[in-house]
């Protein structure tokens, strides 16, 4: 039996310090005003609109993510420790993207095998030898976070190229202020608000030019993509335009927007779309979604866009497992955060102790994301497991297992009460020309089931405001 | 040999196109086995040409036409001496070192049949060179090459070899899917072919052979190519190195690519310097 980390309650049933109050107050209120409570935040969720379309389903509808009305609560040690270990992580990860596509520097090290990179179909070639603005890659990283015991923050994934779920973060807060103002007159809760100013300020130092306020704009795939309610969502915080690929075009590698006042020069593009969809004179021909001729702008150091195009050969999960030697090579540094043990199914005795512990073992597919096509092999019956045995044989390379981690639980309000569940947290880190920024907090996600480890909103995982405490 | 070129492309809009951007891969550039000795590129339209190295270090010339547009006509033309390196190549620009070249594409992906076709053949891993001579000759039997004028999709590799026939550019993508799948770098050549008065566009593959360096082989002929052949950009398949891509439809060419010299009156007009 593995032993959970409960972050409210340690195993004899004391209290933790930074829940005392919390723990106390939930036994002070009835359940049933707890009810209602959370039948008002869903009804203020649905009135706002913030939804959430999950592919693959038959009748892919939209659906609420549950929201789970206890907070989630992290010290400040607990927060400085991590915040500097994510700032590490993204320095780290800007340096491999930068190298990877100029001097290839670790490979010549032989730090990481060649075809990781040149293979990696999330490698651009458009972006060898091309500079960006300040050699910055991933400006806007969400990087995701596991708790195991008091001290242990493992990385489990890095996101570098359009994390999503920061609407979310900011949502969950509103939504407590509204319902629990007592809470927060009992606790000091560092402020998440400021981040669509942080991230503003983010976007504009990255602008390629000096001279001029910038012109930001956020580019969305349209209405039918998952996510769209936050790209509208943040286009409101920051108070910019957002735009669709129709609404811009390229004149003389230069960008501009579609106004009634007519043409109007863009300088950095916040796109939400991904890197194959955004011009289609340079990846795919069929794209509908990007702008003709967008990269030779790019190309021609006239427009930013955020993340970098070919980020993404950062952040599979194959590279991920590298991650630790990434950082000491570029940064010289140990990693402050600490990556889950990764065996790598394309090296043969890693295989093979793959193949002969899969029952055990979470397997992942390398470019696999929101938590599809992945075992969970404790939870998976004998079919699933002769089935990923196949897979993995067949291509090896496209996968990675990991021990079953004991993720850390919090208390969450289900049908029969407060109950702990398992939890991830996804911080979000901006990287501008002049500093990174991190709002305290970020997003956890929740497993809604009892003993359930998969907390992906796409596999009906909730989400929970998150606390830093500013004492 | 000199060879002349002459390549007019087309593009058409319906409904005519408010403005639109195009990019041209359209310049060749000199190795050992070729010396360009002039060359210009034309736009019946009133534009900058933005010139650009691609990733792969082919020369690239975007631009943005006013509406609205309905017709868009690039031509290129030029004068090429060309030496016969038994179709080993000198003296390229390169970008990436080989094993980028091991990456497959939409267009190269295998599926099961490419996959059996690749199994079929003898292979030894200290003989790279036999298996791509053995490759070359399989391919000119098991597809017959269609020519093509409209510049329309080329064929995927597992689509050439399901039906049979395909153009020069879909033999290529068959040759670079099985070499790249037995871990010998290929790539995908797009160029021309002064061969008597057959002269047109051509696309074949290199392939990458340590201790000689790349090697072309046109399969679709199944032979290496000759001073005959004038090579003008370089990719992974044949979108990366498309003479035009824009966003209009019914793409069509003219070439012509014979041996011989520019007529007097077109050489002094390019030699003219202009300020």
């Amino acid at each position: 039996m593995r032993q959970t980390f409960d972050e409210m309650s340690s195993s004899d049933g004391t209290v933790r310090p930074a829940y005392e109050t919390l723990s106390q107050w939930l036994s002070n209120v009835p359940q049933d005003v707890l009810a209602h409570r959370r039948k008002e935040a869903e009804f203020i969720f649905r009135r706002i609109g913030i939804t959430f379309a999950v592919y693959g389903e038959q009748n892919a509808q939209e659906r609420l993510i549950p929201f789970d009305i206890v907070p989630r609560i992290l010290t400040k040690e607990e927060w400085v420790q991590l915040s500097k270990g994510l700032e590490q992580r993204v320095k780290a990860l800007n340096h491999y993207i930068h190298d990877v596509y100029s001097k290839r520097e670790i490979l010549k090290a032989g730090k990481i095998p060649e075809e990781l990179v040149y293979k990696n179909p999330a490698f651009r070639p458009e972006m060898n030898g091309q500079r960006v603005p300040h050699d910055l890659y991933v400006h806007i990283a969400g990087i995701d976070i596991v708790r195991t015991d008091p001290s242990t923050f493992y990385v489990l994934e890095d996101n570098a190229r359009t994390p999503s779920g920061v609407s979310y973060m900011l949502e969950n807060r509103e939504i407590m202020l509204r319902l629990f103002p007592e809470l927060f007159s009992m606790y000091k809760v560092a402020p998440v608000e400021n981040y669509a100013d942080d991230l503003l300020a983010t976007l504009r130092s990255l602008s390629p030019h000096s001279g001029h306020e910038p012109n930001v704009v956020i580019l969305t795939p349209g209405i039918y993509n998952s996510a769209y309610y936050e790209h509208s969502f943040l286009a409101d915080k920051l108070g910019v335009d957002l735009v669709e690929g129709r609404d811009l075009f390229v004149k003389d590698a230069v960008v501009y927007m579609r106004t009634t006042e007519g043409p109007k020069r863009v300088d950095v593009i916040y796109r939400r779309l991904d890197d194959d969809f955004l011009d289609p004179l340079a990846f795919r021909r069929d794209s509908v979604l990007g702008v003709p001729g967008l990269m030779s702008a790019y190309q021609a150091g006239n427009v930013t866009l955020t993340n970098a195009v070919g980020t993404g050969v950062a952040d599979d999960k194959a590279v991920y497992s590298y991650m630790p030697e990434i950082i000491k090579f570029y940064l010289g540094e140990e990693p402050i955060l600490p990556n889950v043990p990764t065996w790598r199914c394309r090296e043969p005795d890693h295989l093979k102790y793959v193949l002969e512990h899969l029952p055990e073992l979470v397997v992942k597919e390398v470019h696999g994301s929101g938590g599809y096509g992945m075992l969970v092999g404790p939870t998976a019956d004998k079919a699933q497991i002769e089935a990923f045995r196949a897979k993995v044989s067949a291509t090896p390379d496209n996968f990675i297992a990991q021990p079953t981690l004991a993720l850390s639980t919090c208390p969450t309000l289900v049908e029969q009460g407060v109950a702990p569940r398992h939890v991830d947290l996804r911080p979000f880190i901006l990287s501008g020309s002049d500093k990174v920024r991190i709002v305290p907090g970020g997003l956890t996600r929740v497993a809604m089931k009892e003993g359930s480890l998969v907390v992906n909103s796409s596999q009906g995982g909730g989400t929970k405001d998150t606390w830093v405490l500013d004492v | 040999m000199r060879v002349r070129i002459r390549h007019e492309i087309t593009q058409r809009f319906e409904p005519p196109a408010r403005n639109t951007t195009a990019t041209v891969r359209l310049t060749p550039r000199s190795h050992d086995g070729q010396f360009i000795l002039r060359w210009t590129l034309d736009l019946f339209s009133d534009c900058r040409l933005n010139p650009a190295e691609d990733a792969f270090g082919n020369l690239c010339h975007t631009f943005t036409l006013d509406g609205p547009v309905d017709v868009l006509t690039v031509i290129a033309e030029g004068e090429v001496e060309t030496q016969d390196t038994t179709g080993i190549l000198r003296g390229t620009v390169e970008r990436f070192p080989p094993p980028l070249f091991l990456r497959q594409t939409e267009l190269t992906e295998p599926d099961e049949a490419v996959l059996k076709l690749a199994r079929s053949l003898p292979f030894s891993a200290d003989d790279p060179l036999s298996f791509l001579h053995t490759l070359m000759a399989t391919l000119k039997e098991r597809i017959a090459e269609v020519p093509t004028s409209a510049l329309s999709d080329v064929l995927p590799a597992g689509e050439a070899l399901k039906t049979g026939t395909g153009c020069s550019g879909a033999v290529a993508h068959l040759f670079t899917s099985v070499a790249r799948l037995h871990s010998i770098p290929a790539r995908h050549i797009s160029g021309y072919l002064a061969s008597g008065d057959a002269g047109t566009a051509r696309h074949w593959a290199e392939a990458y052979v340590p201790k000689i360096g790349w090697i072309g082989f046109d399969a679709g002929r199944d032979m290496c190519p000759t001073e005959e052949y004038v090579r003008l950009a370089v990719g992974l398949d044949s979108l990366d190195v498309a003479p035009l891509r824009g966003t209009g439809f019914d793409t069509r060419q003219n070439v012509r690519a014979e041996e011989g010299r520019l007529s007097a009156r077109i050489a002094q007009a390019q030699s003219q310097g202009q300020n």
